[in-house]
């Protein structure tokens, strides 16, 4: 999220909108969205309806055992198509902006 | 006070394997070098875990048997917090949901609405047609993550 954050600049100059999606509540999000100053939107998916529909659902691994979100990234393009992706396979390892601004450039 | 007799590596091994420990998340993990891979970790651990094999060993080269049983227990103590990093690491992260049924690339996505951190619903298609700095989006970047708690 922060190296998100530090190249939004150059990921908005491509045309590409990031958003973030968890389950935690929107005044969570809030805060966090307050304390670490990110600028980008931070959707709330508190009964993991989204999360769920795209098989991201990692079972009681959240606060007292519920059910939260895998890391995941996806690159759409502006008809909603997937044009990359990013599953990662150990959630210590998440995309690196660098790779992002790479990919953003298959859109047109 | 016999400065001597003080088993400094022991204890230093102690307590650099917990600073070790947190570090990683307290530092390692805003760089991308060392949080994919926590090889600066794996160094520190390295040296807290050779200072404690030498505490050990100081420990049990002492006549005294509290300092037998002292340099054990710090030496376990110390081995713990080394394997539950490299537990938490490389099995932990690792336990993942294969996502099997998660769009794939040429596939398009489920439309959704949500709520935005000022509680206002937000669709998948308004985020992919609001304009970016005046133009239309080329697209949208989905970041799916574990949550704040």
């Amino acid at each position: 999220m922060r190296g998100i954050e530090k190249n939004l600049d150059k990921i908005s100059a491509q045309g590409v909108r990031p958003v973030a999606i968890s389950v935690d509540s929107p005044e969570t999000s809030r805060n966090l969205v307050e304390q670490q100053k990110y600028t980008f939107p931070f959707l709330s998916d508190q009964n993991n309806d989204v999360i769920r529909r795209y098989d991201l659902v990692h079972k009681g691994q959240g606060e007292n055992g519920r059910d939260i979100a895998r890391p995941a990234e996806f690159l759409l393009d502006s008809s909603g198509t997937v044009r990359w992706v990013h599953l990662t396979e150990n959630y210590w390892v998440r995309a690196r902006p660098e790779d992002v601004l790479e990919v953003t450039k298959l859109l047109k | 006070m016999n400065v001597r007799r003080f088993n400094w590596p022991l204890w230093l091994g102690f307590i650099l394997s917990v600073v070790t420990f947190f570090s990683y998340f307290a530092v390692f993990v805003w760089y991308p070098i060392t949080r994919d891979f926590p090889w600066a970790n794996l160094l520190l651990f390295l040296v807290a875990a050779v200072l404690l094999v030498v505490g050990l060993r100081r420990g049990f080269a002492s006549d005294k048997r509290r300092s037998k049983i002292v340099a054990t227990v710090v030496t376990t103590l110390g081995v713990v917090v080394i394997a539950f990093f490299l537990f938490a690491f490389f099995v932990g992260g690792r336990s993942l949901p294969a996502s099997k049924g998660a769009p794939q690339v040429g596939q398009k996505v489920p439309e959704f609405t949500l709520t935005d951190t000022n509680g206002k619903a937000v669709s998948l298609n308004e985020l992919l047609t609001r304009p970016i700095n005046g133009s239309p989006p080329k697209g949208v970047l989905l970041v799916f993550y574990r949550g704040y708690w």
